[in-house]
């Protein structure tokens, strides 16, 4: 028992080390090779997102520096190609703002030449700006200064947004400025309409952070130029970063100057929107590794059941195997045993039998002397005739025991005589009386009356009732019990039950124990030959005999012997003729 | 009137002195002999011998060497095996070497006396047909 939990415990052990090998095995190098691949995904995925916010970004600001200078261009040609005493004449001056209008639709709201005082001297367009004086203004100040001015986006006198581009020329050697307002809508038009993915736009902001476009989402521009500023961001034509925002959610923002670096376009995106697409396949292929991997451990766990009930099955088999290999050992070493006991045997009885055999002759000598007339008026006659028949009967029983011996030996004697069963049953419990007192058995009796005799080798049938009553004897001998015999006619044969209520014998066990060498006696107490021979035996003589066992109740043999006639038996006659 | 000449051979003297004495009371002729060599001889002395009855282990020369001897220069004898130890496969020799039956020791004397008549009475027998034959071919023989 404690070494069936050991062994048991062994295999649990080897289930849990073939099974960790296993997963460890398998698992290890897909998860390593896919977190590889997953890194190098990132990367590569991270690089062509900044290359693509990059892209668009160059592109963008390529497109409004061109809008700008060609309207830069556009009023510089007007300024050039006209005088100044043309331009400041107001009627001339709408009738090329009609012209421009017309070249350019609505990008040009109005147009104004502004003296070098900053008053307004010429006005073309819907408002009342003639006359206007601008000397204050930061946009003239700085037109002043610049042959080409752009300035930052402001409301003005107008109340709406708006930006001035100026070009400047001297009249008399003294300056004037040309300048016209650009309508806001249309450059805002080429910043409001980029999109990127789902949550990406862009804007402009100036170096203080004022919107020069609108944006179409909430954006903290002083926030914005804070982490521009601190990431250096603003002395670089173009960057490219990440950065967390107050609420928590990272975007990542592309960055280009424009305007020879006083205004900044921003493109920004929010990260989960920019990776999206690389999440999910990141989520993709950690579903497949995981799923992966359960296969795996269910496979590790299937295959390592599987094969340790193998080496479980093939070690038992090999238990088996040993024990069988050392009870056939153990088996043959009996044999050899009774085959040398044989021998033994059969000398002894020949030793025997040859004194006996004078003594019996001596005996017959006396008593045949005794038949003389001058003996037989002798007072002691009949004590003397008492005592050589006890002489004659003793030393026949000299006689049996040489022959049991040579039994034993199974060199018996095998002659056919006409036996009484009932006789031999009697005298076998004599015999056995000894034994089956010491194994605290009672042997009981139920003979029918009558029974006709059998035709058979009485040391044989001997045997035979001698190996079953010794197996009852020897299955009780720690509990003691009943062994009932009984006889009956059954048609023409006879049939002796021996009965047991003993341990019993397994379903199993019953099959096999007519079989040569097989025996549930303990190693070194049984041959296995015993039921074997009497099997054999009663076969011979046209008999049969069956085992019926209830395990706990008892065994039961029945020998069925059939009424042959001396001529019917299958044994060796010795008559000589 | 004796049943028959017997020949009783046994190394065992007590045996073979005893059984004569007995045999004689029943008006057995006997002779003794003490191994196959003294049989062989006394045979070989005494043609009136119908009957050997002879131990199995014996010195000198043995009984079933003994008994071949027997049957190959006396072939009529009849030859009853005597053993300590008889065996069916003892038994089964001797008779396929030519004994007439076997006995096993301690045995009765009914027994062996019946055995011996029918021993004898078989040799009888046997020596009649021979004779018969010898007559019938010397008859043929005449003109």
């Amino acid at each position: 028992m404690e070494e069936k939990k050991s062994s048991s415990r062994d295999y649990r052990s080897l289930l849990k080390k073939v099974v960790f090998v296993i997963i460890i095995t398998a698992i290890t190098p897909t998860v390593v090779v896919s977190m590889f691949i997953l890194n190098e995904f990132r990367a590569s995925y991270q690089a062509k997102v900044y290359d693509h916010m990059e892209l668009l970004a160059r592109k963008h600001k390529k497109n409004i520096d061109m809008f700008l200078s060609e309207k830069l261009m556009d009023i510089g040609w007007l300024a050039r190609s006209n005088r100044f005493e043309e331009l400041s004449n107001s009627v001339f001056l709408n009738q090329k703002f009609v012209e421009l209008q017309r070249a350019f639709e609505r990008t040009f709201v109005d147009i104004g030449v502004v003296d070098h005082e900053g008053r307004q001297i010429a006005y073309a367009g819907p408002y009342d700006l003639f006359g206007v004086k601008y000397s204050d203004t930061d946009w003239f100040k700085g037109a002043m200064t610049k042959p080409y001015f752009i300035s930052d986006v402001f409301k003005g006198l107008r109340g709406a947004p708006h930006f001035i581009i100026t070009v400047r020329h001297e009249h008399q050697g003294k300056p004037w400025i040309l300048r016209a307002t650009i309508d806001f809508g249309e450059f805002n038009n080429l910043v409001e309409y980029l999109r990127i993915g789902k949550s990406g736009f862009a804007f402009i902001l100036n170096k203080n952070g004022d919107f020069q476009t609108e944006p179409t989402s909430d954006v903290n521009p002083d926030e914005l130029v804070k982490v521009l500023k601190g990431d250096n961001a603003l002395n670089r034509p173009s960057s490219i970063f990440r950065h967390k925002n107050q609420e928590g959610k990272e975007v990542l923002y592309a960055i280009t100057t424009l305007k020879n670096g006083e205004w900044i376009m921003v493109l920004q995106q929010d990260v989960d929107d920019a990776f999206a697409e690389l999440n999910n396949a990141q989520k993709i292929a950690l579903l497949i590794i995981l799923i992966g991997s359960l296969g795996s451990i269910a496979t590790a766990f299937i295959v390592s059941n599987q094969l340790i009930k193998r080496i479980s099955m093939a070690d038992e088999e090999k238990h088996t195997a040993d024990k069988e290999k050392e009870i056939m050992s153990q088996q043959v070493i009996e044999t050899g045993k009774l085959a040398s006991i044989g021998e033994l045997a059969s000398g002894i009885a020949h030793e025997i039998n040859n004194p006996v055999a004078i003594m019996i002759e001596e005996a017959g000598w006396i008593e045949d002397l005794l038949e003389e007339e001058e003996f037989k008026e002798g007072e002691n006659l009949e004590e003397f005739c008492r005592a050589l028949k006890q002489i004659n009967t003793q030393g026949k029983r000299c006689k049996e025991i040489t022959h049991k011996l040579l039994s034993f030996a199974r060199k018996t004697d095998s002659r056919i005589a006409e036996i009484s069963i009932n006789a031999l049953l009697e005298e076998i419990i004599y015999l056995s009386s000894q034994r089956a007192k010491y194994g605290n058995t009672e042997v009981r009796t139920q003979l029918e009356k009558n029974l006709p005799p059998v035709f058979a080798s009485e040391t044989e049938m001997q045997q035979v009732f001698m190996n079953l009553i010794n197996n009852a004897i020897d299955a009780m001998e720690k509990t003691g019990g009943i062994i009932t015999l009984t006889s009956k006619r059954v048609g023409d044969n006879i049939l002796v039950i021996v009965a047991d209520n003993g341990p019993g014998i397994a379903d199993a066990n019953l099959s096999r124990i007519f079989d040569p060498f097989y025996t549930t006696k303990p190693v070194g107490k049984g041959t296995g030959l015993g039921l074997s021979i009497c099997y054999g035996i009663v076969k011979k003589i046209g008999g049969d005999i069956q085992a019926h066992s209830v395990k706990g109740e008892g065994t039961t043999f029945e020998i069925l012997i059939p009424q042959n006639t001396e001529a019917d038996v299958p044994a060796v006659g010795m008559k000589g003729d | 009137m004796s049943i028959a000449k017997i020949l009783l051979v046994d190394d065992e003297k007590p045996f073979v002195e005893t059984m004569m004495k007995r045999l004689k009371k029943r008006d057995v002729d006997v002779a003794p002999a003490y191994d196959g060599q003294e049989a062989l001889e006394c045979l070989g002395q005494d043609s009136t011998i119908e009957v050997v009855i002879m131990d199995i282990k014996m010195p000198v020369m043995d009984g079933m060497e003994a008994l071949r001897a027997i049957k190959s220069k006396h072939p009529l004898v009849e030859v009853i095996m005597l053993t300590g130890h008889a065996t069916v496969e003892t038994g089964i020799d001797g008779m396929r070497m030519g004994a007439f039956d076997y006995l096993m020791k301690p045995c009765d004397m009914e027994q062996l006396i019946a055995k011996v008549e029918e021993a004898a009475k078989h040799k009888r027998q046997h020596e009649q047909k021979i004779m018969e034959a010898r007559v019938q071919a010397i008859t043929l023989r005449r003109p």
